[in-house]
């Protein structure tokens, strides 16, 4: 348990704990981890550290809409094929034609074949994109850790790799899938932890431009009455920002850097949430 | 890793189960893996710290971020300390017509209609043209007999909804798309390396995202019964459909009208509904469903809000709201049960700051209207 908090934080990801166990839970059990929270939490980020911190390889599989098998696991590369049929003038027979020389490897494939003494995270980044037969499909990948490509056979994990899953909540994840999975709900963090994030992303900032940072970014999120709130990554950016500017830079005239509509930014400065920091 | 059944684990079998029974009394899924998994991760971490224990049972036995308290209730229940009361069910609270106007809309108080005259209308005309004399009469002046009747036509009017176009293409016959290069290299080999035949793939229609808004204040008291079995026809006839109920407050009653049991869900709807037939501040809870449900409003999806415009709230906001929903949604209807009177001018002050951001104003009264609703969104 404090392992998997002290290898997060060696990567410069301070894990609250219950993250750190569910982290911890997703490796001792060999279950897949999902995590949802709202954008700009550090969902992608805990695959990354975790992935560095345990000397794994990270693979990623970057959902989008319409994403399909052809996409997540395998391909054959058609244009050479057909050259290579063109090329011996029809005396290839099909064997050679589906063979691994002319297998495109997606992500899950390379997950799959991965050396046993290989460990591997596998990220499966923002699953809410796919759509419902993709998720089918991948809860049955999620259960075996095989996958059939009919020409070549079945291709099983030597060894399973840690899986974890994130979704932005823009649609509702089937049950079946959401079941397979430990679940983990990553919140903003605390102004502490915060601080201490900000510490560890950048190293040398001075302490007062993380106080007034980190203390703005918690008001424009009690506010409460934004369109979008500032994540972690926002925080971090600004921090640079006023580097970048020094100091005493005026918090309302970078506000750009944390809000990303305009109507956030002009209430906030009609109200002046903002002043005295 | 190996399962190796330990002492503990036999003697904490009974509390789990306990712990799951609390989850599912309050409509959480818990499963025998999720039982299974919990002993296992009991297993794997630090059994002597509580709050180990209670954050790897919440990981497991948790999936969505709403079943967190439910878990937290259920796990002081059953391992004591620093107990949570439950507190009086909503519905409890509620009395009189507020709780009776929901959970019965779909019983009829007579026997029901014949069977076959619901499902083959054209072999017996007399049901036929009652049907037919339903889809123009006004929502308000329903019995609860009609009611029953009209539930089918609902039922297959939710069922035409708004598609787009997808990224996932699918084989074609018509040529100029994609083409399929998979087939095409499949048909090479019959001919001797010679791409003769030449075949496409084209993209294929999905369904488009819809969020429906209804207004269940005290003024869409005699709309709100129908227009939330269309909610719930909706929900459970198509994929990718949000359904949220408002009156001062907002509400998402998507997990509640989900379900085939059609009373059942209309109960849990209203159960979930704080504030039935009270006031409406139809600014603020769009507000909140820009804000706390932006993303469930995609730029793709199309949105219909359900209200007659009567508003206690701040017109401005109102105005800004919808703005800002128009500008995040692909298509913005307003069904206005009160536009189908032929005199209906949106004089309001709701209405008459809503309307210019609406794409379309529909009635929203009657089988017919929403007829039209459906065809609408076939179009889009």
């Amino acid at each position: 348990m404090e392992e998997a908090s002290a290898a997060l934080a060696s990567q410069g990801y301070l894990a609250g704990r219950p993250l750190a166990l569910a982290v911890h839970l997703a490796a001792a059990l060999e279950q897949p981890l999902l995590l949802e929270g709202e954008a700009g939490v550090g969902k992608t980020e805990v695959a990354r550290a975790l992935a560095a911190a345990s000397g794994a390889r990270l693979i990623r599989l970057q959902c989008h809409e319409g994403i399909d098998v052809h996409h997540a696991v395998y391909d054959w590369d058609y244009p050479r094929q057909l050259l290579a049929l063109r090329a011996a003038e029809g005396g290839v027979d099909e064997g050679e034609l589906f063979s691994r020389r002319f297998l495109l490897r997606r992500p899950l494939l390379d997950a799959l074949e991965a050396e046993a003494d290989e460990p591997v995270v596998l990220l499966i980044d923002e699953i809410d994109r796919a759509d419902d037969e993709f998720e089918a499909f991948l809860l049955e990948f999620l259960a075996d850790f095989a996958v059939t490509i009919p020409e070549l056979g079945t291709i099983t994990a030597a060894r399973r790799p840690v899986v974890i899953l994130t979704s932005n909540r823009t649609r509702e994840l089937h049950d079946a899938l959401k079941r397979r999975c430990l679940y983990h709900w990553i919140d903003y963090p605390s102004a502490e932890l915060e601080r201490e994030i900000v510490h560890a992303r950048i190293p040398g900032v001075p302490e007062a431009i993380a106080n007034r940072v980190v203390t703005a970014v918690g008001r424009l999120r009690e506010h409460g009455d934004l369109y979008k709130l500032p994540g972690v990554g926002e925080t971090i950016v600004w921090a640079r920002a006023l580097m970048a500017l020094g100091e005493d830079a005026d918090l309302d005239e970078t506000l750009g850097v944390a809000l990303k509509v305009h109507e956030d930014v002009e209430r906030v400065r009609s109200r002046g949430v903002l002043d005295g920091i | 890793m190996a399962f190796e059944p330990s002492v503990l684990a036999d003697r904490v079998t009974d509390q789990l189960a306990a712990l799951a029974t609390g989850l599912r009394a309050q409509g959480s899924r818990v499963g025998m893996g999720e039982l299974l998994t919990a002993h296992l991760a009991l297993e794997a971490v630090d059994c002597t710290s509580r709050e180990d224990a209670r954050l790897a049972l919440r990981a497991v036995l948790c999936s969505e971020r709403g079943d967190l308290v439910k878990f937290d209730r259920a796990f002081y229940d059953v391992f004591g300390e620093g107990r949570v009361p439950l507190g009086p069910s909503p519905f409890d609270e509620l009395e009189g017509v507020p709780r009776d106007v929901l959970p019965h809309a779909g019983i009829p108080a007579t026997a029901p209609p014949p069977r076959d005259a619901e499902a083959e209308p054209t072999a017996v005309p007399a049901a036929w043209s009652d049907v037919e004399l339903l889809r123009h009469k006004d929502f308000a002046t329903y019995t609860d007999l009609e009611m029953a009747m009209a539930r089918e036509l609902i039922a297959r009017l939710a069922r035409r909804g708004p598609t787009r176009v997808s990224r996932r293409t699918r084989p074609s016959r018509r040529r100029g798309h994609e083409p399929d290069l998979r087939r095409m290299v499949r048909g090479s080999l019959r001919t001797a390396g010679e791409p003769i035949d030449r075949v496409w793939r084209a993209p294929s229609r999905r369904p488009r995202p819809m969020v429906l808004v209804l207004d269940v204040s005290g003024s869409m008291t005699p709309y709100a019964r129908m227009l939330l079995q269309y909610l719930h026809a909706s929900v459970s006839a198509r994929r990718r459909v949000e359904a949220f109920a408002f009156g001062t407050r907002l509400t998402r009653i998507t997990h509640e009208l989900g379900g085939r049991d059609h009373d059942r869900a209309l109960e849990r709807a209203a159960e979930a509904v704080v504030d039935f037939s009270g006031g409406t501040r139809i600014g603020a809870a769009l507000a909140a469903l820009n804000r706390d449900h932006g993303r469930r409003v995609g730029r793709g999806a199309v949105a219909v809000i359900l209200s007659d415009g009567w508003d206690r709230g701040d017109p401005d906001e109102l105005a800004l709201e919808m703005a800002r929903l128009r500008r995040s949604a692909h298509r913005l209807v307003w069904l206005n049960p009160l536009a189908a009177h032929p005199e209906f001018a949106p004089l309001t002050r709701g209405m008459r700051a809503a309307i210019p951001h609406t794409d379309d104003l529909l009635a929203g009264n009657s089988l017919a209207s929403l007829e039209q609703l459906a065809v609408i969104l076939e179009e889009i």
